[in-house]
């Protein structure tokens, strides 16, 4: 019927490959999701030139928030500030894979939320962060 | 046998015939957030537009009398339906937020002092919470809350303690909107009164759900909306003491609630009127009046045995489920709300998978962030019974969450 819980984002869940903390590190931002506690810091340390070396998320939140967490951060590995401030929804909407309703919208896109305001060190993860361009 | 009366009322609501997608039938077990309406609300709303549409209270035509007198008659019904002793201390508000925000801003802004004390509980829903930390923070009062036990109870020893403070208000949920619990409301008041308090009952889930007699409580203010009740949205009504009501500025300003008007000044019309400004929801209150007709047809006695039975089997079946946990009291005091948390599995992934095989549940924190911080869960899934809950259902929603555990595994 739907594949909202594919096996990939129930995998991610119960085993993600990119939860932990990373201290110190360049990049720093969390936020959560009001309507539903749902909680996401995400830690990134850049290598010298400019590029994403590592990345970890902590928090807790529903299987969708996380396994698009851990998904999203594997994805940035390797890249520049200006390609993480280009990311859009569609993109976490592709690296799951599955279609989302408004609701779970927000849990898919809370950590792209938190990294970019993070990336352009806002005091709030805005909702136009996530907007495509 | 009780679920009888479940299966022969669900005929009464349209929308429980609903197939949620093409062959997966509605379990609706979110009544705690919202009731279902059975026809004889919905088609008396529509006759109303149909046949009497009209102002109500001024206006001499045909039309306005009777949309007046039908208006005017649900607020008898609902006097009636609370045992109150006047008509005059029905009010009509948008919903319970709005009942308790009234007395907040009025009751509470002429009668309150700086330093005088508020004594809420610890597991209020947020419209009994903010209205009263925003006023908190206008007068300098100070709030104090009874707590919640390991058992999901409120302390009445801490209560009796606090009550030594000589606090002006004190103002408790009947029941629990999340753990289901029933508190003892009448012994509560007649504490508050001992010590020289006024009370208000936040009855959003207890008057929906078993008898609640306004004289017998002797509560001073209870709160509580239609749309839990069988009845629409949009409607709700705040119940007081004739000589509070009576003494206690308006609320909002406008037509209706006036005597009359100079360019300067304005005194204020008589009770109930006095405190309903403008154009009020007029088809939403012969909705309700049905609704508490439908609800006297049923019997309050019998809707709360349904749900005890419902739940106590709820209890029962879902405590089979491995990594299940209640979160809410013994059934003894507790009514047709079921919150839980499934080790491991986040409540929304809970709902989102019992949604697809039609199963209407919450998840979240059910509006009292507070009380999930005090037992430190993020959030439970919930789900909630009404009159026209069957067992049948219940098995549904085990069945279901055996399916999540086996997908989560």
């Amino acid at each position: 019927m739907d594949d909202l819980y594919r096996e990939i984002i129930i995998e991610r869940y119960k085993n993600p490959l990119f939860r932990g903390e990373l201290e110190p590190c360049d990049i720093r931002f969390e936020d959560e999701n009001p309507l539903c506690g749902d909680h996401i810091r995400i830690d990134v340390r850049l290598d010298e030139t400019g590029h994403v070396k590592e990345a970890a998320f902590s928090g807790h939140g529903c299987a969708i928030s996380q396994a698009s967490a851990d998904l999203l951060l594997e994805s940035i590995i390797g890249k520049s500030i200006e390609e993480i401030k280009s990311l859009s929804k569609e993109d976490v909407i592709d690296l799951l894979g599955i279609d989302l309703g408004p609701v779970r919208l927000k849990c898919a896109l809370l950590s792209l939320k938190v990294l970019k305001a993070g990336v352009y060190g806002l005091g709030v993860a805005h909702d136009e962060l996530v907007e495509g361009h | 046998m009780m679920d009888n009366i479940a299966v022969n009322l669900r005929a009464d609501f349209p929308i429980l015939n609903r197939e949620v997608r093409p062959g997966v039938p509605l379990v609706y077990l979110d009544s705690t957030a919202t009731s279902q309406k059975p026809w004889q609300v919905i088609q008396a709303m529509d006759q109303y537009y149909q046949k009497n549409n009209a102002n109500i209270h001024r206006g001499v035509h045909t039309l306005a009398e009777e949309a007046t007198a039908q208006y005017e008659e649900a607020r008898q019904k609902i006097a009636s339906f609370i045992n109150a002793a006047s008509t005059n201390e029905v009010i009509f508000t948008r919903n319970t937020t709005e009942s308790i925000n009234l007395v907040a801003y009025t009751w509470g802004r002429q009668a309150l002092q700086p330093g005088d004390i508020i004594i809420l509980t610890e597991m209020e829903h947020h419209s009994n919470l903010v209205p009263w930390q925003i006023l908190a923070a206008e007068k300098g009062l100070r709030l104090e809350f009874i707590p919640v036990t390991d058992d999901y109870l409120l302390d009445l020893e801490e209560y009796q303690r606090l009550l030594a403070l000589k606090p002006k208000l004190v103002a408790f949920t009947q029941m629990s909107n999340v753990l289901g619990t029933i508190n003892p409301a009448k012994e509560m008041i007649r504490m508050a009164h001992d010590a020289g308090a006024l009370t208000l009952i936040d009855g959003a889930q207890s008057v929906p759900h078993f008898p609640v007699d306004v004289q017998d409580l002797k509560a001073d203010f209870l709160a509580f909306s239609a749309h839990k009740m069988c009845g629409p949205t949009g409607i709700g009504i705040l119940y007081g003491k004739e000589n509070l009501l009576e003494n206690m500025p308006p609320f909002l300003g406008g037509g209706d609630m006036i005597r009359k008007v100079m360019l300067r000044s304005f005194s204020p019309n008589d009770l109930p009127h006095k405190f309903e400004a403008g154009t009020p929801a007029i088809a939403e209150a012969i909705g309700f009046g049905v609704a508490v007709d439908y609800l006297k047809s049923v019997g309050m006695e019998v809707v709360a045995a349904h749900e005890r039975e419902i739940t106590a089997y709820a209890l029962d079946r879902l405590s089979e489920i491995p990594g299940l946990e209640i979160f809410g009291p013994a059934i003894e005091h507790k009514g047709g709300v079921v919150s839980f948390t499934l080790r491991g599995i986040h409540p929304h992934d809970v709902a989102q998978l019992l949604d697809r095989e039609g199963i209407a549940v919450r998840a979240g924190h059910h509006c009292a962030m507070p009380l999930h911080q005090k037992f430190n869960i993020p959030a439970t899934t919930r789900a909630s019974f009404y009159l026209y809950t069957t067992l049948d259902e219940v098995d549904q929603l085990a069945r279901g969450l055996e399916n999540v555990v086996r997908i989560f595994g």
